[in-house]
């Protein structure tokens, strides 16, 4: 029924959408709610002294001004939260100690947001600096695993087989270092969060991409048990990372709430999602390939250093790419960290595999370069059968496919010749392989199939944009063989039943397995209403069949005297891990190849996308036109990490150079040519889910900057190791 | 200061600060939060709306000099049920997909085609990058905009 | 932003006598001036609303072949008026490649000129050495990052630049700004309308407290004109670098070239040996790399800032490579 063609439906949530109904945190009210502006700090490290707020308190509608010595302290139970999912282990406004520039250190409470916004700007700090580091250009550092989870993702430093020696002995070798900047999600919707109590229970409207984390921490700042706390979240207007975890903003408005006993509405201003949000973090990677002459890797040395905050040692693993992309015998990588005064860094679309196959794939290109070998070819020498680091079977991989379709579909066999000519532009092609490790979260739905045929699924996912509201009723209906129009999903609310994260590109794959298996179970059910053998039942069209004989749902519920029937259903991992990346035997990633033309000015130092293809090995694709939609965002953000974005901290005052949207560009309309071509292979995996689909919301931004940089040198014959690639370095300094 | 203006063809009438914005009163003051905001400085596009038919950032338009004048919203766009066919455009051709600068980019949307400036991919393009998408829906906006203009043409 | 009282006037004298005190601003588009109170810098008491000013609005052909555009008239209806497009292209350029269609609709081309400068320095939320925001304060951005900042015409006290599109146009066709004040009407050349941090490194032009600026003249008919911006995205950002040259040929020899580069100054910056050189050349000639060149020879870089001066060479080349076609 679901075929490729008949499952690209239009998505449910577009009528609320298209008419500004659908609700994000800032929407929503509470009476006699206050509207709250932080005061942040103007100094990168030391103390707040003193804090006057008299002129901010004077000024009309202003009810409070929140500073350290109003906050109560946080329960201890705070220190059982992991880190993550609590972003930090640091909250402000405890103390009086400043980590970094833009750190929250009070907070203004008013009737109107005009007058909280100007009041903030009139709350007198006097400061006592400290000597404060940029971590940009701190050395690098052993990570610290006492200084939270992050650390405990990956392999801090994996080694197989000699890769000194085996470099030392390869025909060829190419070394380099790859760098990018701090990279600041910025999604449309700010961070915006709605606290308000009644007596001891919790309610806020979040702007999150996991309700049960942020409801689990706001609990234990406060010694609750998590059943006080309710977070609703029926949409989130773009995630990206920022939301995944849980920052200070969301604790210091509970706490204010609190301590007001009013309603507090905080919405980030763009200013603060800088300097409150963590950025992608500043990541330099030393790449070193050694091949034989006939183009096998010999010998893969990775060395990655991210930049990360005081507070915490964030690490980007970066090396993941290296431990799964090629076959190679002698593999080598590290993770360090170089810690300065600056917020914590975070998660972003896409984390590890996003700077990793940056590296990667522009080593992998210079290599071919050397060689003289067509660089997909260099990636078919050495395709990686089997999970390099582990030697273990993927759960799917179906690569080799996605190489040919792509690179038919883009004529990258006939393409032209580097530095073609078109008037002013000099043309250049590029490739490099998308991959993304799959995240399986443990995950859990409950289905109600109704009298009338129709059903609903619960379950407390979120929505970030990536089309849950479509593709769990597609996969219900399939199951209860019902139009999936006749099915709702309701979500967003941790009074419904627990769903893993909408980050990691893992909530298909995990929330729709248990949103499959409750459904199952419906199916069972109804055959025992029956009274048929569940599995030579047929579910169709609201009827329930045996061979030629039918009964309708509706018959058989009211028959049994039933309004509804409902089922619950999860999606357990091994060992009753809440996360892994693939059962134990399986690993499980999404693979893919980006072709890119592009098409550069070097006169005038102009950068431009003329065309890309992108063919994916991600597993079945639940819905063609959501997934088409993912993809094309997932290449635009790559295209945006490639030739324009980047967050720069400015040394000597130790703060992010520019804190909006006009000193930070990213990509418009006019960027992007109409000719993104983006295709999948036929695939099912069953060995990393029972609904054969593999993540693919930030398969998309894999890839992307190393075919272009790649393409750059097509076109030009310039290396730009140095993300982004801007008029400044195609010029030449 | 009294002022009073109509909002997708309802007369209103509120008492407001001079300072405040016209996209924080009409989401804050009047409750229509369909226009939402991105940035507060004119620099994302997403709190468009219509003011005397032209397509403007909310947020660079006081409400007070809004006096007396013609406000369109996303609210005001649909026909009761009947969704508007660029509404219906965005639907069809998969043209969002968080949803939140969806209002302010089929608003920009609806005045890009009454100005003309459809006659081209490159054209639509550069006259829709005043609404910047992260998810990055931008091809599927295009082709939106597209249909609608060929539909009227 | 700090409350602030509202009139609006609906004259010009009207508008004068209230712009006229300190603490009061006029009003027009607002797409800088509400930024400006945003982020603290400025804090008018009272802002004077000239929208509903009589006069100050459309665009009319004057009996010496001069054109007058009210100072009030939106920026998408300057660029898109089939006049400016036929006989001024490099005005209609500027402007359509300048903000967003949105904005457009609200800006107007008497208060495009008067947008400040986009220095992150002058522009933070946050207390920074910056002589625009706090005379005396210093320039963060001379030894700090200063990728965009100006290649010719700063000093110590000053390094950014003017990034306004359509003053660059406006400069490369000797556009008058017409004013009205207390102390009657002024004539000022766009040319000098911007000050350089040499004369006064605080201030960002030459326009008076109580000033308002009613029109914009233009001189005569200049078709063959070309705009050309250079920015890291397509559309809606300042430029890198851009060009505005208005040619006058005959045939394929130029007679007279006038030439002024944007974002490399505090004012849209005159190519003035290039256009002496310029004068007399074919189209084709190969010496009109090394004309753009001696227009150079006073540029001084920044730590970081170069390439700009390759960047605007080959901008300006390509430019007046585009207004020849025009």
């Amino acid at each position: 029924m679901n075929r490729e063609l008949d499952n690209a439906i239009a998505r449910f949530d577009g009528p609320a959408k298209v008419s500004g109904k659908s609700m994000y945190a800032g929407d929503q009210f509470q009476p006699s709610q206050l509207y709250a502006a932080f005061v942040t700090s103007h100094i990168p490290c030391g103390r707040v002294e003193t804090i006057s707020s008299a002129s901010a308190s004077a000024k009309p509608g202003v009810v409070r001004v929140l500073t350290a010595a109003d906050m109560p302290r946080v329960h201890p139970a705070l220190q059982q939260v992991s880190v993550p999912p609590l972003a930090s282990r640091f909250v402000p406004m405890q103390e009086n100690e400043i980590m970094h520039e833009g750190q929250p250190i009070a907070i203004v409470l008013a009737e109107t947001l005009e007058a909280a916004e100007e009041a903030a700007k009139l709350v007198q700090v006097r400061y006592s600096r400290s000597a404060f580091s940029v971590a940009d250009t701190s050395p690098p550092a052993a990570v610290m695993p006492e200084k939270g989870n992050y650390s405990k993702a990956g392999p801090l430093a994996f080694a197989k087989g000699d890769t000194g020696a085996a470099y030392a002995a390869a025909a060829i070798q190419s070394t380099a270092t790859y760098t990018q900047p701090s990279r600041h999600a910025n999604p449309m919707e700010p961070s915006a969060i709605l606290a308000f109590w009644n007596a001891d229970k919790l309610t806020v409207y979040d702007s999150v991409q996991h309700l049960p984390a942020v409801q689990n921490a706001l609990a234990a700042v406060f010694g609750l048990p998590s059943t006080n706390v309710r977070v609703v979240s029926p949409h989130t207007g773009g995630g990206f990372g920022a939301k995944a975890f849980i920052w200070s903003h969301e604790i210091l408005a509970c706490i204010a709430a609190r301590v007001v006993q009013r309603p507090v509405k905080l919405v980030l201003n763009r200013q603060n999602m800088y300097s409150i949000v963590g950025p992608q973090p500043q990541l330099t990677q030393q790449v070193s390939l050694g091949a034989s002459a006939e183009g096998r890797l010999q010998s893969l040395e990775h060395k990655v250093s991210n930049v990360t905050g005081q507070t915490d040692d964030y690490v980007e693993f970066a090396t993941a790419s290296s431990r799964a992309f090629y076959a190679c015998d002698n593999i080598k990588v590290s993770q360090q960290v170089r810690r300065g005064n600056m917020v914590l860094p975070t998660f972003m679309r896409s984390p590890w595999d996003g700077s990793g196959s940056w590296g990667l794939g522009a080593a992998m290109d210079e290599l071919a370069r050397a060689l003289k070998i067509d660089p997909l070819d260099l990636r078919l020498k050495n395709y990686a059968e089997v999970e390099p680091e582990s030697g273990k079977t993927w759960s799917s991989k179906k690569l080799r496919e996605a190489y040919s379709l792509g690179a038919e579909r883009f004529g990258w066999r006939t393409r032209p010749e580097g530095g073609t000519r078109d008037g002013h532009w000099r043309i250049g092609c590029g490739m490099a392989d998308c991959s993304q490790g799959q995240a399986r979260f443990h995950s859990t739905a409950r289905v109600r199939l109704r009298a009338d045929g129709t059903a609903q699924i619960e379950s407390s996912f979120c929505d970030i944009g990536t089309g849950p509201a479509t593709i769990f009723p597609q996969i219900a209906a399939e199951v209860l063989g019902l139009p999936p129009q006749r099915v709702k999903a309701l979500a967003g609310d941790t009074n419904l039943p627990y769903s893993g994260p909408t980050y990691g590109s893992g909530t298909t794959i995990s929330t729709g397995a248990a949103v499959q298996l409750a459904a199952k179970r419906i199916r069972e059910q109804l055959a025992r209403l029956a009274a048929w053998p569940s599995a030579d039942i047929e579910l169709r069209d609201g009827r329930v069949f045996l061979g030629k004989e039918s009964r309708s749902i509706e018959k058989l519920l009211k028959d049994a005297g039933l309004a509804e029937i409902a089922s619950d259903g999860s999606f357990d991992l091994p060992n009753g891990a809440p996360v892994d990346m693939g059962s134990p035997q399986y690993p499980a990633r999404s693979f893919g190849a980006i072709f890119v033309e592009v098409g550069v000015d070097d006169e005038l130092g102009l950068l431009r996308l003329r065309r890309a293809t992108g063919v994916y090995s991600a597993g079945k694709i639940i819905n063609a036109r959501t997934a088409r939609s993912q993809m094309i965002g997932g290449i635009i953000w790559g295209w945006g990490m490639a030739a324009m974005e980047g967050s720069s901290f400015e040394p000597t005052l130790g703060r992010w150079y520019s804190k909006d949207l006009a000193g930070v560009p990213l990509p418009v309309n006019a960027d992007i040519p109409p000719e993104i071509d983006v295709a999948f292979v036929d695939e099912f995996d069953s060995n990393a889910g029972p609904i054969g689909a593999k993540g693919i919301g930030e398969l998309g931004a894999t890839g992307v900057a190393a075919a272009v940089a790649n393409a750059v040198f097509d076109a030009i014959g310039l290396r730009v190791r140095d993300l982004p690639i801007t008029p400044s370095k195609l010029l030449g300094a | 200061m009294r002022v009073k203006f109509r909002v997708n063809g309802d007369p209103v009438a509120v008492d407001i600060e001079p300072r405040l914005h016209l996209a924080d009163c009409l989401r804050e003051v009047l409750h229509l939060t369909g226009t939402k905001k991105g940035c507060n400085r004119g620099e994302c596009g997403t709190c468009t709306i219509h003011l005397d038919g032209r397509r403007v950032n909310g947020c660079l338009v006081l409400a007070i000099t809004a006096d007396g004048k013609k406000i369109e919203t996303i609210e005001g766009l649909a026909n009761g049920d009947q969704l508007h066919p660029m509404q219906m455009a965005f639907i069809d051709h998969d043209a969002f997909q968080c949803g939140y600068c969806t209002p302010g980019q089929i608003m920009s949307a609806v005045a890009c085609v009454a100005e003309g400036h459809t006659g081209s991919n490159a054209e639509i393009r550069e006259w829709m990058s005043g609404n910047i998408c992260r998810c990055s829906a931008y091809p599927q906006i295009v082709a939106a905009v597209n249909a609608v203009a060929k539909r009227n043409a | 932003m700090k409350n602030f009282s509202y009139a609006r006037p609906t004259s010009i004298h009207q508008t004068i006598e209230l712009a006229a005190t300190s603490d009061a601003m006029i009003l027009a588009g607002g797409t800088e001036l509400l930024n400006w109170t945003r982020i603290g810098i400025v804090e008018p008491s009272k802002l004077v609303d000239i929208t509903r000013v009589a006069g100050l609005e459309g665009i009319e052909q004057l009996p010496n072949g001069m054109v007058r555009i009210g100072a009030l008239t939106k920026l998408n209806d300057v660029a898109l008026h089939p006049l400016i497009r036929k006989s001024y292209p490099v005005l209609s350029t500027s402007i359509l490649k300048a903000a967003s269609a949105q904005i457009r609709n609200l800006a107007t081309i008497g208060g495009n000129p008067l947008q400040r400068v986009r220095c992150p320095y002058f522009r933070a939320d946050e207390p920074t050495p910056c002589n625009k925001r706090i005379p005396r304060s210093g320039c963060a951005a001379l030894h700090g990052l200063n990728e965009k900042h100006a290649i010719f015409g700063w000093t110590e006290d000053c390094v950014a630049v003017q990034p306004s599109d359509p003053a660059a146009a406006l400069t490369a066709l000797d556009a008058v700004l017409v004013t009205q004040s207390k102390q009657g009407e002024r004539r000022i050349p766009a040319t000098t309308f911007h000050t350089l941090p040499s004369e006064d490194p605080t201030a960002h032009s030459v326009l008076q407290h109580g000033e308002l600026i009613s029109s914009i003249e233009l001189g005569e008919a200049v078709p063959k004109s070309a705009y050309l911006k250079i920015r890291e995205r397509e559309s809606y950002e300042y430029a890198t670098v851009s060009a505005a040259v208005a040619l006058e040929m005959d045939g394929p020899v130029i007679r007279r070239a006038r030439i002024a580069l944007g974002s490399v100054a505090m004012r849209p910056w005159r190519l003035v040996e290039t256009e002496r050189r310029l004068a007399g050349l074919h189209s084709d000639s190969p010496e009109i790399i090394s004309a753009v060149k001696a227009g150079f020879a006073d540029a001084r870089p920044l730590l970081m800032n170069r390439y700009k001066i390759r960047l605007a060479q080959n901008t300006t080349v390509r430019a007046i490579e585009m207004a020849v076609q025009a």
